[in-house]
């Protein structure tokens, strides 16, 4: 007798459930438990790790994040106006601008100035800007191009409402247009934000001193002492310490936004 | 200033006079040589079917749109001069659009503020004063803190009207201050209106509303095709219109169900 369509759908699936309960089944009877705990989670590795993880590594993340991230929002701001211009100079710099740092690797900046800008111009930067300015160059693109499609989604009768009442054209951007703008533009900036957090893990390659070490710096370092990949573990999870509820914020702005049309 | 205004003499008197106005959209030409003025105090109600130009003519008053030719004075001042400071011209000319354009991340009084404060430079204590008598004035001082969103249509088109009165306009544009509106809440916008033409106030309404016209307005203009058809005392045009262009529109306006009937029996369109 042929199987129904719907009894057949019920097998297949009946058939995939029971391959995944033998695949787990089989792995945790292989797994050496005793091994993998230790890699992973070695408790007395993971207790050498703090306060230090969170007082100086979670801390210079963070840090290093919101110093990228302001400097990248200022020159995003400025990019986004410019590219919106009038002035077909200032669109052709920020359209040039735009294209140059979105399509180079965030790592190439930090060796430009890191390294090269030290070497060529025989400065020494701080590694507060040096972090700063590679973060906020490459930020700024993307920041900048998310800020431009924000203030062009609110509505032309608002940029004319503030003009007929005698507003300059900057006086309505300020005052009317990028207030709104802003809104619009939240969730896709957290967004901005959390990649940044993940970025600023390239400061690795500055060469840092020991309270400059961020989390990834800090974890591998561990990793190095203890022969252990559980820095690494708690590492990662802090990381989501941050960024998790960066996400859940994008989602609430989203509903939001949603809402509030 | 009584003095100024006796010497100024004929100039003077005329709030709006527009001369040879043309405008062009790209290849299409929308307004197509328009003369006329609006004396000081006058209400003007411009009539029209869609695409006229009727917007068009109200946003060449306050230089929303660049004219293409002719010249536009306001209240003296030759708005398409181009060394004229334009943002100075539109503070005196209040404007109130179809779709209300309130700001909406700004409550009512900020809504009649802002203005005040960066364009006229008044302390927060006076410009809320004067947004508190205007409100007051379109009744409804007890929405002072209100966001737009939280505020019916009717709501917000009177906010807008006291946002542009808040700014002392020496004339006020209205462009279909009603059509966006439920037909229940045109009342309260249109008693406002009613009330700002008894207090003197210079108009140029865009409307519908035909009722509105024959009752406030000192003259209406009939407009077709970017072209002033005739214009006169609402008697005149609307009650009885010269042009058969006119009396088609008003046909239709006045009584669309009526006029569809005797377009699709081809007789008359006049009633
Ligand atoms: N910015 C613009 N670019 C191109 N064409 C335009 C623009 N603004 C208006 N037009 C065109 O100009 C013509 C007149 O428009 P206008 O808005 O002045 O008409 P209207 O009389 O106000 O009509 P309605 O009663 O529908 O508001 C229309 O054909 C319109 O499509
Ligand atoms: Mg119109």
């Amino acid at each position: 007798m042929p199987l129904s369509k719907r009894r057949r759908a019920r097998l297949v699936r009946g058939v995939q459930y029971g391959v995944l309960v033998v695949a787990v089944v089989v792995f945790a009877l292989l797994a050496d438990w005793h091994q993998l705990r230790m890699a992973f989670f070695d408790v007395e590795v993971a207790k050498a790790l703090f306060p230090d993880i969170i007082t100086t590594a979670l801390v210079n993340t963070v840090l290093y994040t919101l110093l990228g991230f302001g400097f990248g929002l200022a020159l995003g701001l400025v990019l986004a106006l410019m590219r919106l211009s009038s002035v077909p100079p200032y669109r052709w710099i920020a359209v040039t601008y735009i294209e140059f740092f979105r399509g180079i690797p965030c790592l190439l900046v930090f060796i430009a100035l890191g390294f090269g800008v030290p070497l060529a111009f025989e400065v020494a930067l701080d590694m507060n800007i040096t972090v700063m300015l590679s973060l906020g160059l490459v930020g700024a693109a993307y920041m900048a191009e998310t800020i431009r499609a924000g203030i062009q989604a609110v509505p032309k009768g608002q940029t004319e409402a503030a003009r007929s009442l005698g507003m300059s054209h900057g006086r309505a951007m300020v005052s009317i247009v990028i207030p709104q703008a802003f809104r619009i533009v939240l969730p896709p900036l957290t967004n901005e934000l959390i990649l940044l957090t993940k970025d600023s893990s390239l400061v690795y390659l500055l060469g840092l001193s020991l309270t400059q070490f961020e989390l990834a710096n800090f974890g591998r370092d561990a990793l190095n002492e203890h022969k252990s990949l559980t820095p690494i573990l708690i590492a990662g999870l802090l990381y989501l310490v941050i960024t998790l509820p960066l996400g859940q914020l994008v989602r609430r702005l989203e509903a939001r936004t949603a809402k509030a049309r | 200033m009584t003095t100024d205004r006796t010497t100024a003499a004929s100039e003077d008197t005329k709030a709006i006079d527009v001369q040879g106005l043309r405008k062009s959209f790209g290849e299409l030409e929308v307004l197509r040589g328009i003369d006329f003025s609006v004396a000081r105090g006058e209400v003007v109600c411009v009539i029209g079917p869609s695409g006229s130009g009727k917007s068009t003519l109200l946003r060449c008053v306050n230089l929303l749109e660049e004219p293409s030719a002719g010249r536009v004075t306001v209240a003296g001042t030759e708005v398409t001069d181009p060394d004229v400071d334009i943002d100075l011209v539109r503070r005196r000319i209040g404007m109130v659009f179809q779709s209300f354009n309130l700001f909406p991340h700004l409550t009512a009084l900020e809504n009649l503020t802002i203005a005040q404060r960066r364009v006229l430079h008044r302390d927060r204590p006076e410009a809320e004063r004067i947004a508190r008598a205007n409100l007051e004035r379109v009744g409804l001082s007890d929405k002072a803190s209100a966001y737009p969103a939280q505020l019916s249509g009717g709501q917000q088109q009177r906010v807008a009207i006291a946002r542009a009165l808040s700014m002392d306009p020496e004339l006020m544009l209205f462009d279909e201050p009603t059509s966006a509106l439920d037909p229940e809440l045109v009342g309260d916008v249109l008693a406002v209106m009613r009330g700002l033409a008894q207090d003197g106030m210079t108009m140029l309404v865009v409307t519908h509303e035909m009722s509105f016209a024959r009752e406030v307005a000192d003259r209406v203009v009939f407009m077709d095709g970017g072209v002033i058809v005739e214009e006169g005392t609402p008697e005149r045009v609307v009650g009885a219109p010269q042009h058969e262009r006119t009396r088609t529109f008003l046909a239709r306006v006045l009584d669309p169900a009526a006029a569809e009937v005797s377009e699709v029996a081809d007789t008359g369109a006049a009633g």
